[in-house]
């Protein structure tokens, strides 16, 4: 259970701080608040799932010591969370792809035997509802937008569609949940996923990539370079002063 | 010892620090009030999870009613069911108008300041988490209105 909340915790986490590194360098003032925005719902998601990975653990650590006190080996994250943002249309499709699945996962959730779990999710759903509306908007604008803005985004498509992958895979954790009745497979949930896609994409003019070839690694600690970067910069303050307080 | 609905008046005079036209009982915030010889109870729920308001609203309340006398306090925080905007009170959307915000409604609000419906969202997101930016077509005026949730 443990492993399964930080999984929905360090995603929220490590994507919130991603899309909070554009807090101020925005191309325009309402997407440097709506960025802002997304990444606050996003950091206190993940207040609640590690607030209650921290209180299942039982060994005495909050939300922050789990946040700040832990290396690149022990987050449980999905490889896109961490993928650095890149240009503004690399960042949407990030959040899209991100988005089309949370949201899917989460109304999942809603139905767990686990009833914190399934409160968690059912506060969270209405957020990622219209974090889903915008990113979805925002990628049909601009993939049926000018010339330019169109071979953006479907570049980054096609450097993201490698990490899409990794959020259908079913290992024996996930079998131990769906087991349990905390949470389906991931693996179920593809083909609304797709279907989701596949009507956004069209609607963008952007061509889906056929190669399904999929990194993996990240829900077991194996992790791309850029986290430990990210992580140098989110953790520093916890780290050279450790129980630092306002 | 404090009455449950002494502390429900008491926590009606505390205001809501973004927007301070509203107490945190209009706001629907307040999920329990539970008084007993042991202390007092307050279950508090978030707007939105990560609205950066909650330590203040939190701090607010414990200022309140320690200022009143009350001892052994406690806030628990509840998450389910989640907030939604149907829990502010319905003579809270008066006083929001007045001040300048558009209540939630379904579909486009109406202006705050010239009641005309002809108006359209600039940005999906506000300057709380809990509202959006629009404009009235009417009278050109940009205003805020809190997002249905």
């Amino acid at each position: 259970m443990f492993e399964f909340l930080l999984r929905m915790g360090d995603n929220t986490l490590v994507l919130g701080h991603r899309v909070s590194e554009w807090c101020g360098h925005s191309p325009v003032l309402e997407e440097d608040i709506a960025l802002a925005n997304i990444s606050l719902d996003l950091i206190g998601q993940t207040r609640m799932w590690l607030g209650l990975a921290g209180e299942v653990e039982g060994q005495g650590r909050d939300a922050d010591a789990l946040a700040f006190r832990r290396d690149v080996w022990e987050f449980r994250n999905l490889l896109i969370c961490e993928r650095p943002n890149r240009d503004y249309g690399h960042t949407l499709m990030r959040q899209f792809l991100f988005d089309l699945w949370h949201h899917e996962r989460l109304a999942d959730l809603c139905l767990s035997d686990d009833a914190q779990v399934a409160g968690i999710a059912a506060k969270s759903v209405k957020e990622v509802d219209y974090h889903l509306e915008r990113s979805k908007d925002l990628v049909i604008r601009l993939g049926d937008g000018t010339a330019q803005s169109h071979a953006r985004m479907q570049d980054a498509l096609e450097a993201l569609w490698p990490y899409v992958g990794e959020m259908f895979l079913d290992d024996a954790l996930d079998e131990a949940m769906e087991k349990a009745g905390v949470a389906p497979l991931p693996s179920a949930q593809r083909r609304r996923f797709e279907a989701g896609l596949s009507s956004t994409l069209a609607r963008a003019t952007l061509q889906r990539p056929e190669d399904d070839f999929a990194q993996k690694g990240g829900r077991n600690g194996e992790h791309t370079e850029d986290l430990g970067h990210l992580l140098a910069q989110m953790q520093f303050l916890q780290r050279a002063y450790p129980d630092a307080r306002w | 010892m404090a009455s449950t609905a002494q502390i429900w008046a008491w926590l009606n005079e505390v205001p809501d620090p973004e927007i301070p036209v509203l107490s945190l009982v209009d706001l629907g915030i307040i999920r329990g009030v539970e008084a007993s010889d042991a202390g007092v109870v307050i279950k508090v729920t978030p707007t939105y999870s990560g609205c950066p308001a909650t330590s203040i609203i939190n701090l607010d309340i414990e200022t309140k009613l320690r200022a009143e006398g009350v001892k052994n306090l406690r806030l628990e925080p509840v998450i389910f069911p989640p907030w939604s905007t149907d829990w502010i009170k319905p003579e809270a959307h008066e006083k929001l108008r007045k001040y300048g915000i558009a209540p939630p409604k379904a579909g486009a609000p109406n202006c705050p300041r010239c009641g005309s419906a002809h108006t359209e969202r600039l940005s999906q997101f506000g300057s709380t988490p809990c509202k959006s930016h629009y404009r009235c077509k009417e009278c050109l005026e940009p205003f805020d209105a809190f997002k249905c949730l």
